[in-house]
């Protein structure tokens, strides 16, 4: 699929001598939701920054819809929408104000209609006419996307959208993502709750101390780096793993209740009938068996640890 | 040209200043009003006329550069400092805007604010003391032209700036005491020669001269003289404000 986002080595060292990026390539595909997860300082927002222009790339080059940032950043800013992580708002303006300020401020005539839909959509209509200071906390986060789908974009960078934001506000939030996506808006968030990520994104990117580890369809990471736990409910508790167990590297616990055998559903072997088979001679009964597949924040985690 | 961007950065800049309509407008007027109640007023009145002008009008070109100088800087140092200070700048910054379109908006406006200014203390000092403009459209012209610069210096500052105290600083401790020096109040041949050519060093000293003379047809330098050291100053500041944003200075990392 023709890429909407094209990141070619791009690297950025700030003046402080810190790299934060280091010879990214990444490429986003049109009209799907692409989730960047990395650890704090990974260079998530970096990155982003970049791609709006917000920060000057030390080297590479990004195309957005076919358009160099940097040579003709006028047709590629205009279709790019950003909500930042910090609730960076004005305070004294009113909602309507700020929110057709923005549309303006990135070249579209006025459209009052769509402004109105924009601000119901997020349930701001009924707040059109407050000044910004005397929202709350999440009131701003949605004043924020309502500033960044003002001027109906493209491409929607969401940056942690939902650090610090009630159950609500994220359902809103995510129902709106899905909307867009299916009117062929392509987002890229970045999200600190994984669960999100795993629920939401077709692509998902992991990105640390500045390099990007990996990109995978959704499933086929899970499907990849999935380790699964079979989980054996026994008639009779043990004390101990029997020695002639040993090789299996089980785990016991509910207070000896259960034995957990950790398996790579991508390795040659799961080792399941062995260790099945072991159990067997060993006279050990089970009255249960379940699996589990691991989560992606497990999958984030193994990941992160293994580079560093 | 991305003009519903200028429109909207301008008419924003524009609102904050009826929002705040005591503080940018109202307050230099009554100042401006006290300065002609001392100085032309009640002082004046012992102080002979100058090149055979009246001084409670000889001091009204000079009171109206002191406002417009220091309101020119204030305004647009505050209209670029405080969205980089609140974060806002993100948004400018994102957007499919030149540097050329953020400048004309910001300075505009800063620009519109100060000469509205300056007209409404002319209009106040009518009512003090009789007033003729011989040329009127010269007075227009330095009005305009001394707004815009000073817009400029002021944008450099709300860029450069990166404390409140910094953003006070030049319009409080260089403007006000080189305005102060730069003959508002008196004509510069009233100096002793010494003070004389150190005010030519002076800057003000240009802008204060040339925008009395469109009112009195005298003037303590030539006109010419005058205009040029406005244009220079202009020039100067539109070189430092396209370093700025090629350099990404205090904007982008």
């Amino acid at each position: 699929m023709h890429p909407i986002i094209s990141v070619s080595n791009l690297s950025k060292t700030y003046a402080s001598g810190f790299q934060a990026l280091k010879n990214v390539d990444l490429e986003i595909r049109a009209g799907e939701i692409f989730a960047l997860l990395g650890p704090n300082g990974a260079g998530k927002t970096t990155l982003i920054s970049i791609i709006c222009g917000i920060v000057r790339a030390s080297e590479g080059r990004v195309l957005a819809d076919g358009y160099d940032i940097v040579k003709d950043y006028r047709a590629a800013r205009s279709k790019i929408g950003l909500v930042p992580q910090e609730l960076t708002t004005d305070a004294f303006e009113t909602v309507w104000a700020t929110v057709s300020f923005s549309r303006g401020l990135f070249g579209k005539p006025p459209n009052p209609p769509l402004v109105e839909r924009v601000l119901k959509d997020l349930s701001l209509w009924e707040k059109k006419d407050n000044k910004i200071i005397t929202l709350s906390g999440g009131m701003k986060r949605r004043v924020l996307i309502a500033k960044a789908l003002a001027h109906e974009p493209q491409i929607l960078f969401l940056d942690e959208p939902t650090a610090g934001v009630d159950v609500e506000l994220r359902q809103d939030m995510w129902r709106l993502v899905r909307e867009l996506r299916d009117t062929g808006v392509t987002i890229i968030l970045t999200t600190h709750y994984i669960e999100e990520a795993e629920e939401m994104a077709d692509r998902i990117g992991v990105i640390n101390k500045g390099e990007i580890v990996l990109v995978e369809e959704k499933a086929e990471l899970m499907r990849k780096l999935g380790r699964k736990r079979l989980i054996l409910h026994l008639q009779n508790p043990l004390a101990s793993v029997p020695q002639s167990l040993a090789d299996h590297r089980l785990e016991l616990s509910a207070h000896g209740s259960e034995l957990i055998y950790t398996y790579d559903t991508q390795g040659e072997r799961t080792g399941i009938t062995a260790l099945l088979a072991d159990l067997d001679r060993a006279g050990i009964r089970f009255k249960d068996l379940e699996t589990e597949q691991s989560s992606l924040e497990e999958i984030f985690v193994s990941l992160v640890r293994e580079r560093s | 040209m991305n003009l519903y961007a200028v429109r909207s950065i301008y008419l924003f800049e524009m609102a904050r200043t009826w929002r705040t309509l005591l503080q940018s407008i109202v307050s230099p007027v009554i100042s401006t009003s006290l300065y002609f109640v001392v100085f032309g007023s009640a002082i004046g009145s012992r102080i002979d006329a100058i090149d055979g002008v009246d001084y409670g009008a000889f001091i009204v070109p000079g009171l109206i550069m002191l406002s417009l100088l220091t309101q020119s800087i204030s305004n647009a140092a505050f209209g670029i400092y405080f969205p980089r200070f609140t974060g806002t700048i993100f948004e400018i910054l994102s957007a499919p805007v030149s540097y050329l379109e953020i400048v004309l908006s910001y300075v505009g406006a800063a620009a519109t604010k100060s000469i509205l200014l300056g007209l409404i203390i002319l209009a106040t000092a009518s009512l003090f003391v009789p007033l003729t403009i011989v040329h009127p459209v010269w007075m227009l012209l330095f009005l305009v032209l001394t707004a815009v610069t000073f817009s400029l210096f002021g944008f450099i500052i709300g860029i450069w700036a990166d404390s409140f105290e910094k953003l006070q600083f030049v319009p409080m401790l260089v403007v006000t005491p080189l305005t102060f020096l730069g003959g508002s109040f008196y004509a510069i041949d009233m100096l002793p020669p010494f003070w004389r050519t150190v005010s030519l060093f002076n800057p003000v000293v240009y802008l204060v001269s040339g925008f009395r003379w469109s009112f009195f047809g005298t003037a303590d330098v030539a006109i010419g003289v005058s205009l040029a050291m406005t244009l220079v100053f202009l020039g100067i500041c539109l070189a430092v404000v396209a370093w700025i944003f090629r350099t990404g200075y205090r904007l982008k990392n």
